[in-house]
């Protein structure tokens, strides 16, 4: 265990950033982002904030180019004799050029046990075979260096999905820190993360492993006093299919549901993607953005299908990551961040979806 | 998977090497490597993403049957914008083409020394056609083999020629063909495919392997149901949008399944137990 005064942190982000590119909460108009890190760039609160989004984009950028084609197109009349040139007025040449996989360390800090139990729910899904190529490469240079929830917030709910806020040491982290009085303690996990403290390790002193205890209980005393924490996740999970998705409990609750997309776009596990072409005027360009399973045309087809109302699109996301996502890959796909809660223009959530479950099943438990 | 190095989502350059008019809608292309050959091996019933760069990219079911060691075929309905784009290339032409993806139709396994039943509707043929001309280059590991195919009018039969000049002519073959309403010229059978199924009345010694439009589907199931066939021994394919073809985009996701990854193959006891969003 080292630490560092919190005063000198800015010191320490500008000896990271020299060596490799540094990526952490930034503040900026008036809200905490995941961003690169340059010479005074705004880390005012960035320790106690929660950033909107989750720093997925480190690994899972919102908008990736894949490739290129270059397209060659020759009239039919300069085609040189011998080819064939039968019914063809023009003839389209295409040659691609792959977007080079990462291939430079970098170093994301700031990420809570959440965003953390996040990319471990990405990995699944990307490091699963047919690997992916341009998300690998992220995850093998990154050095993911997490921080303890000092200021746990109402919306939180980790715990339920079995995250330590208190405790990143517990995650699939590089490094944890803590923030303990005016000095923030750093604990090496993993051989990254040890490479990591090595090459900063003439700014930090040495400091017992006992120092964070007191930062450990506090954290999980606040916990525990949160509203949300408290929620039972009985009844979903692998093999509740066919209860959970016929129940009529989803047409009750959908309705505020604007299908705008937000808890998307701010969930640190949602990992659906687009893949578009965008004409350049060199040719085109093949990139992946985020997209969104509430979004009407997400998997509209020329016949009209499927998922055709609100309510189907609205029972997909949270089947999705309390059942499908269990039966698939043994986890859930939510960790409790608390950010849709935080961000749904109609206050509806995943929180209110578990609980209307839960009242819903009372309800047939006192009718019985 | 694929036969990129660098990515599963990059795919690689195919050269339209032909092109046939099949009927007023339905073109099937023939598709090759730069280099000649064929752009990688597949098993029927598998799919790949064939792409106009700069329009758009779809999934199609590969219709040549594997035994094909030239070329890739694809038949291909126009009805939306890709479709339209790729109708007015020409050969010589070039895509880009990814896959193969998904499972395939057990050839080599459940359906092995079994009698088939191949049901088609329309361009439901094209990914059935890739298993029949397996199972006709395969002959001997299979039995009996009934086909039912039928579409619109007699214009709207895809791949009449081959089916009048190879698939009727092959040993231990039937093939029913029906179509929608009375033509001139025409003097087969007419009526709806469900509804000529179950005047032939075929035994429940086989296995049956239905693709068509979903209301066909629908029907010709009931109809195998009556005449005695268990969901065990029927066989589909499931279409959703796509974009990955890997499992990853999210868009095909039924349940706990990716129709790209983990169909599109399914039998009808293992679609029985998706939610009904299909």
């Amino acid at each position: 265990m080292y630490k560092i005064a919190i005063k000198d942190l800015n010191t320490l982000f500008s000896k990271i950033a020299e060596e490799q590119e540094l990526i952490l909460p930034i503040k900026k108009a008036g809200q905490y982002n995941f961003g690169v890190y340059e010479e005074g760039c705004d880390i005012d609160g960035i320790l106690t904030n929660k950033t909107v989004k989750s720093g997925k984009d480190a690994f899972f950028p919102q908008f990736e180019t894949l490739y290129n084609v270059r397209k060659k197109i020759t009239p039919a009349d300069e085609l040189e004799n011998g080819e064939e040139a039968a019914n063809t007025k023009i003839r389209t040449k295409l040659t691609i050029e792959a977007e080079a996989l990462k291939d430079k360390d970098f170093v994301i800090f700031g990420m809570r046990a959440c965003d953390v139990k996040g990319v471990e729910v990405l990995d699944q899904v990307f490091l699963t075979d047919p690997v992916d190529n341009y998300y690998k490469a992220r995850r093998e240079h990154g050095i993911i260096v997490a921080l303890a929830c000092h200021e746990p917030e109402e919306s939180c709910f980790c715990t339920v999905f079995g995250i330590d806020p208190a405790d990143p040491s517990k995650s699939k982290a590089d490094v944890a820190t803590w923030i303990v009085g005016e000095e923030l303690c750093w604990k090496p996990i993993t051989e990254k993360g040890e490479a990591l403290t090595k090459k900063i390790e003439s700014l930090l002193a040495s400091a017992d492993d006992s120092a964070v205890d007191a930062e450990i209980a506090n954290i999980t005393s606040i916990m525990d006093k949160l509203p949300n924490t408290k929620l039972s996740l009985e009844g979903w999970g692998k093999g509740k299919t066919d209860e959970k998705f016929n129940s009529d409990v989803w047409q009750k609750i959908y309705t505020p549901c604007l299908g705008c997309g937000t808890c998307t776009f701010v969930c640190p596990t949602c990992q659906c993607y687009d893949i578009k072409d965008y004409t350049t005027k060199d040719g085109i360009q093949r990139y992946r953005c985020w997209d969104s399973c509430m979004y009407s045309d997400f998997t509209l087809m020329a016949g009209g299908q499927n998922r055709t109302s609100q309510v189907q699109r609205f029972r997909q996301r949270f089947m999705h990551k309390l059942v499908y996502f269990p039966d698939r890959y043994d986890m859930y796909s939510c960790v409790g961040c608390g950010r849709c809660v935080d961000k749904c223009p109609q206050s509806l959530n995943i929180v209110k979806v578990i609980k209307a479950f839960e009242n819903e099943q009372k309800e047939a438990g006192a009718n019985v | 998977m694929c036969n990129c190095g660098h990515d599963s989502l990059v795919p690689q350059i195919g050269i339209i090497t032909g092109i046939t008019q099949e009927t007023p809608d339905v073109k099937t292309f023939r598709v090759n490597a730069p280099d000649g050959g064929k752009l990688f091996e597949h098993m029927p019933g598998q799919c790949a993403m064939v792409c106009v760069p700069g329009v758009s990219e779809g999934m199609f079911s590969i219709t040549s049957s594997p035994t094909n060691k030239e070329f890739q075929e694809f038949s291909i309905k126009k009805c939306g914008i890709l479709t339209e784009q790729l109708h007015s290339l020409q050969v010589g032409d070039e895509v880009t083409v990814r896959g193969p993806y998904g499972n395939n139709f057990p050839v080599e396994t459940e359906f092995k020394g079994k009698n088939l039943l191949f049901i088609a509707g329309g361009i439901g043929l094209a990914p059935l056609r890739s298993v029949i001309n397996y199972c006709l280059d395969n002959r001997e590991n299979y039995g009996r083999i009934d086909i039912l195919y039928g579409s619109r009018s007699a214009d709207d039969l895809v791949k009449l020629k081959e089916i009048q000049e190879v698939w009727m002519k092959a040993p231990n073959v039937n093939v029913y063909l029906t179509i929608d309403r009375e033509q001139e010229g025409w003097d087969g059978h007419v009526g709806f495919v469900p509804t000529y199924l179950k005047e032939i009345g075929f035994s429940t010694d086989c296995i049956g392997i239905v693709c068509g439009p979903p209301i066909m589907i629908k029907f010709v199931l009931q109809g195998l149901k009556e005449m005695g066939f268990t969901d065990e021994q029927i066989y589909t394919t499931l279409e959703l949008r796509m974009k990955c073809g890997i499992g990853k985009c999210g868009r095909c996701n039924i349940g706990s399944k990716f129709v790209c990854k983990d169909g599109p193959v399914f039998r009808f006891d293992q679609i029985d137990e998706l939610p009904n969003e299909y």
